[in-house]
């Protein structure tokens, strides 16, 4: 399913970080990019709670569009490097054999649009602005980068498959919806799976197969509350955690003993 | 993943986990896991660790989480057993000590294979290895036992038998236990159990309670009773020692685990006493094996995709 070769992938990589920084940066500055006249969307809230109830989340993107045409809506989660493992059977047991890591893999990956994606725009533009979980470049690290064609077809696969498995790179397009001629809708799910850290979202405007305009929105999921303070207090004051955690468990331990010593 | 969101259900997000779960299955899986605890003396972890990776919770947060929680639940366990004057704490003290140089070292061996990616397979591999081969010597031993009660009318065993390791230097007096034995010898077990707990997520007492009764020969009465003495330390010294390391004990999570836990402990302790000792050991042996035997079958089982995903360890 991968033509490109790996190399090709690797020597485009800056220039697509240097695309994002600068689009991040106007997004900051200006409220939108240059390019966006004809563009505005907003998101009904910029920050994602995650609390004690949490069981996934939702949030309304909506905007409007001069000229008509398709709107695409990328949602990008946090970046990491991620590893794809496969086992053999080896002695009558399953084990992990191989192992190919990929670099920079989003946490997080949904797009959602008007019209299925093949219909609005021509492979290349796809596969160049990464529309559609198919032509996400998914880039092996350099020690990985000599593996055949063919293993890192698998491998990318696999990688695909298994996030989709745990809800974090989505199955199916989702929609855009149109309410008369210029607004339009989307709604954003995200499950409660979802890694926290700085998402953004990306609107296209598409016509004629080429993209008229964009906009990039931030989007932050962090906890709050109660359980942010305990994930900071646990990273800052790790000893100090680790301490209180046994404490607080002895103590409930013999609190539970006295209070079943007479029953 | 994506779970529905049902009106009887009270879901509760784990603030390390990072996963939400439903408060009344970890009270419950607490509960089981804790009537066990309370039957045999064990501490349960080489249950709950697998059980809580079942239900969802990472890997390492579920080692270091039930770690965390083995230390609540020892504690009420020995209070227990002391109140009855079932603990020896001069074999426990031994134990903790050799326990805590070997967690130390298991620690350091966890961190390599995670890097390797082979921990999985490990932790599989030395579940199946141990709890294959205790749980047949076990129930061998234990069914043996309680024939000769069936066919004696109990006849009294022999306090223990005496082999070569009897004459290893430093010997100590164990009153409790009625031993004069070399502290080597509970120096090197719980070397061994600190090993274990950090690279399973385990209290060790699946172990240490077999190898108190045939490698030590002390008195089934006081086993469960020292054993969960020494899960106390050794728990303790792997909940910060993950803390540290890896920022991966679930406070949370640890304590809804125990407030299952101390009750169920209660009732297993309840249950237990009425039980005859010979009885205990068969329905251990049966459970140990049945443990292992499902982690051997899930080893030979072709996956449903051999291809799995995992973050990058930096």
């Amino acid at each position: 399913m991968t033509s490109l070769n790996p190399l090709a992938r690797n020597r485009r990589l800056p220039l697509r970080h240097l695309a994002f920084a600068v689009l991040l940066l106007a997004t900051l500055i200006g409220g939108r990019p240059a390019a966006a006249q004809g563009l505005v969307a907003d998101l009904t809230s910029h920050l994602i709670a995650i609390t004690t109830g949490f069981t996934g989340s939702s949030v309304v993107l909506f905007g409007t569009v001069e000229g008509g045409g398709d709107i695409v809506v990328l949602v990008r989660g946090p970046e990491r490097d991620t590893v794809v493992r496969r086992k053999s059977r080896v002695a009558g047991i399953y084990l992990n054999t191989r192992g190919i890591t990929f670099t920079d893999v989003p946490g997080f990956y949904a797009v959602l649009s008007t019209r299925p994606l093949d219909q609005l725009a021509p492979l290349a533009l796809r596969q160049q602005h990464e529309l559609g979980v198919e032509n996400l470049k998914l880039v092996p690290a350099p020690i990985d980068a000599r593996a055949s064609p063919e293993q890192l077809g698998l491998f990318r696969a696999a990688l695909i498959r298994g996030q989709q498995g745990a809800g974090l790179f989505s199955g199916t397009l989702g929609r855009v919806n149109f309410l008369g001629d210029k607004l339009f809708r989307a709604t954003l799910d995200f499950p409660a799976t979802v890694p926290v850290g700085t998402y953004l979202v990306q609107v296209y405007q598409l016509r004629n197969g080429d993209i008229v305009s964009a906009q990039t929105t931030p989007l932050v999921i962090s906890q709050s509350g109660l359980e942010a303070e305990v994930n900071d207090f646990a990273e800052r004051r790790a000893l100090l955690y680790g301490i209180i955690a046994v404490f607080v468990a002895a103590m409930a331990g013999w609190g539970a003993s006295l209070l079943f010593r007479n029953a | 993943m994506l779970r529905q969101k049902s009106p009887w259900l009270m879901e509760v997000y784990l603030p390390i986990a990072q996963v939400s779960l439903d408060v009344f299955v970890l009270l419950g899986l607490g509960a089981a896991v804790g009537f066990l605890s309370g039957v045999f003396g064990v501490g349960g972890g080489f249950l709950l660790t697998p059980l809580l990776i079942f239900i969802g919770v990472p890997q390492a947060v579920a080692v270091s989480s039930s770690a965390n929680q083995l230390v609540g639940a020892s504690v009420t366990g020995v209070l227990g057993h002391w109140r009855r004057g079932n603990v020896d704490f001069k074999m426990g003290f031994v134990l903790v000590v050799g326990g805590f140089f070997g967690s130390l070292l298991g620690v350091w061996l966890f961190s390599v294979l995670k890097r390797l990616g082979q921990i999985d397979l490990m932790i599989s591999l030395s579940y199946v290895l141990l709890l294959g081969s205790l749980g047949g010597l076990m129930l061998v031993e234990s069914v043996r036992a309680v024939l000769r009660l069936r066919r004696a009318g109990g006849v009294r065993r022999r306090l223990h038998q005496h082999t070569w390791f009897h004459g290893l230097p430093f010997k100590m007096r164990f009153r409790r236990s009625k031993l004069y034995i070399s502290a080597l010898l509970p120096l090197t077990l719980g070397f061994g159990i600190g090993i274990l707990s950090s690279l399973m997520g385990v209290g060790g007492g699946f172990i240490i309670v077999p190898a108190m009764i045939y490698i030590l020969g002390m008195p089934t009465n006081v086993v469960p009773g020292t054993s969960l003495f020494q899960t106390i330390f050794i728990s303790a010294s792997v909940t910060i020692l993950q803390a540290i390391t890896n920022q991966t004990v679930d406070a949370l999570l640890a304590m809804l685990l125990l407030i299952g836990a101390v009750v169920g402990v209660q009732y297993g302790a309840r249950f237990g006493a009425r039980l005859r000792g010979e009885y205990l050991r068969v329905l251990l042996a049966l459970i140990i094996l049945a443990v292992g035997a499902k982690l051997l079958v899930d080893l030979t089982v072709p996956p449903g995709d051999v291809y799995s995903v995992a973050p990058k360890l930096p």
